[in-house]
């Protein structure tokens, strides 16, 4: 009876992950289906606490263990969740999704330990039986997969995480993606070693491969710049999701395989939609090629004169137009400005201005990332334009106010085939009348390449950290 | 061989799953308008949380003088808590700012 309870359990929380994954993926529902998810995750685990038997019909015990390590982790997850700012949103993912991959990489070497206490008496396999062997083969296969995706998983979101909050630098080395492929295929040969032949020394090679393993996920994600974060988090995170299903089978257990296997594909899906909007391929990306020619043959290829434009000049300009859109960029996160931002916008609005937000899909740190923020400083749903819609709209604008933005209005995109970004769709604010660009310094973006925007006739920098030029922004125009 | 389609015919409800719910992993979310990239990476973020299930298992299966595998285990717990209640609260603040204004 209270097995049935359980698989009961396993299979709600299936289909909420299902339902809430598709809710998820439309905005008027999006924060229903994250609930009920949430809510089937619950009954998933206190139907794993309590009703849980294994194969003998033993109950779990360590119950205060399980609560102490359930209530510490709600605690810290709880107060890092809620407390972290909404600029640091994509490394607080990262973060979550290495813990996620650390926590598989323990269950494979929790469970290989009992196992090898279990057949042999010594630390060796060999003095296991014939008759075992398949199942034992099989349970490595599970183990070893569980522990490699886990642990890459997690050594690269905690890379990723210290690179998005600066905290690591960009670090490559000559033949990097030949140790790199190498590293990996040490790691296959040795599990294959290690499945194929049962060798005495296993225990010390499963501890090699954990080692090597973490060792690849640091490599892996090292050389990868700041600007293609975004889809290397999507990817660890599509990972973790492969990992946990390892768990299922090691469990037999369905809601583990479901939510795992759901996650990694979704993952996978959005990690290539990610690349698309780049116009990228994965395989670029992972092999980090961005970093590499655009430091090579992209920067201070050109230059050039630029005018800039003063603080009350500029007030003048966006007071008159008639239509003003802005662009926001990584610069406008990085300065906390959304609030100050959108205080422009109603003062702006109130003088009779129509303002709109142009969004690409990729500014930011993360996809959406902008999206978030300005719906933090309250900026209306229907004011921010897709990319498709704004540049539908950007030759009937006024001025074009781009807020530390860069690549993502890079003309090079479009006509310097020799361009890393090439390709990428951008945003065309030069169609509009005037382009007032804000920038800390004429420092290139991200993708390390000059932007011939900020080299237009029509184009006029504004220099100064986002916040406190929105700020002055919105006195002077108070002033008029 | 002969092992590996034995565990395969064993396992056959499992291996259905995982085929089916690669498909629907990639029809479910399709249609995702770029706004949302973000919070539904974080929902996917904490639904792979899910591993806290094998933690439990793994945790309320040691015995209880195995120091070792207690403490990896409660570090899994830890770990997989983390993970799940993290994620779905940092995807609740993302998502609570997209309600509809008057």
């Amino acid at each position: 009876m209270a097995l049935s309870i359980l698989t009961l359990c396993y299979l709600i929380g299936s289909i909420t992950f299902i339902v809430g994954l598709k809710m998820l993926s439309n905005p008027a529902t999006a924060r229903r289906g994250n609930l009920i998810a949430a809510g089937g995750m619950s009954i998933a685990i206190a139907g794993t606490i309590f009703l849980y038997k294994d194969e003998s019909g033993n109950p779990l015990h360590n119950y205060a263990w399980i609560f102490g390590g359930l209530i510490i982790g709600a605690v810290i997850g709880t107060i890092a969740a809620k407390k972290v700012k909404m600029t640091a949103m994509p490394e607080m993912v990262s973060m979550f999704n290495g813990m996620g991959g650390a926590c598989a990489a323990l269950i494979s070497m929790i469970e290989f330990r009992h196992e090898v206490h279990n057949f042999g008496s010594g630390s060796g396999l060999e003095a296991i039986q014939t008759s075992s062997q398949n199942d034992l083969r099989v349970f490595l296969v599970i183990c070893l997969a569980g522990l490699i995706i886990g642990s890459v998983s997690f050594a690269g979101s905690m890379i990723a995480w210290g690179k998005l909050n600066g905290k690591i630098k960009d670090f490559a080395f000559k033949g990097q993606h030949f140790v790199n492929i190498g590293l990996l295929i040490l790691i296959l040969v040795l599990a294959v070693f290690l499945v194929g032949w049962l060798p005495a020394s296993g225990v010390t090679i499963f501890y090699s491969i954990l080692g090597l393993s973490l060792l690849y996920g640091i490599l892996f994600v090292m050389p990868i710049g700041g600007a293609d974060m975004p889809v290397v988090i999507s990817l660890l995170n599509s990972f973790t999701g492969v990992a946990a299903a390892c768990g299922g089978f090691l469990y037999d257990n369905k809601v583990m395989l479901t939510g795992g296997i759901l996650v990694g594909a979704a993952g996978t899906l959005l990690t290539i939609l990610m690349c698309r909007a780049m116009n990228r391929s994965l395989k670029n990306v992972l092999i980090g090629s961005f970093g590499a020619t655009a430091t090579a043959s992209g920067a201070k290829q050109q230059g050039g004169a630029y005018k800039e434009i003063s603080i009350s000049d500029a007030a003048v300009v966006m007071n008159y137009a008639h239509k003003i859109m802005i662009v926001p960029g990584y610069g406008l996160a990085v300065a906390q400005a959304q609030h100050a931002c959108h205080e422009l916008e109603k003062l702006l609005e109130s003088r009779g201005v129509d303002v709109k937000y142009a969004i690409h899909p990729v500014a930011g740190r993360m996809p959406g990332h902008m999206n978030v923020l300005l719906a933090e400083a309250d900026v209306s749903y229907d004011k921010l334009l897709e990319m498709e819609q704004a540049n539908a709209e950007f030759p009937t604008t006024d001025v074009v106010l781009v807020l530390g933005a860069n690549d993502v209005v890079n003309p090079a995109a479009k006509n310097d085939p020799s361009s890393p970004i090439y390709g990428m769709p951008i945003l065309e604010v030069e169609l509009a009348k005037a382009v007032i660009i804000n920038k800390r310094s004429m420092k290139p973006g991200y993708a390390g390449i000059e932007n011939s925007l900020f080299f237009q006739p029509k184009s006029s920098m504004l220099f100064g950290d986002a916040k406190k030029v929105l700020q002055d922004l919105t006195a002077e125009i108070k002033n008029l | 061989m002969e092992g590996f389609l034995l565990w395969i015919d064993q396992h056959q409800q499992m291996i259905y799953i995982v085929a089916l719910m690669i498909f629907l992993g990639i029809e479910v979310i399709g249609r995702v308008p770029s706004v949302l990239h973000t919070p539904l990476m974080s929902g996917a973020n904490a639904i792979h949380g899910v591993v806290i299930i094998g933690a439990i298992i793994v945790m309320g299966k040691a015995d209880s003088d195995n120091y070792l595998a207690l403490a990896l285990g409660f570090l899994a717990v830890i770990l997989g808590t983390l993970n799940v209640v993290g994620g779905f609260v940092v995807t609740d603040r993302m998502l609570e700012m997209f309600k509809k204004k008057k």
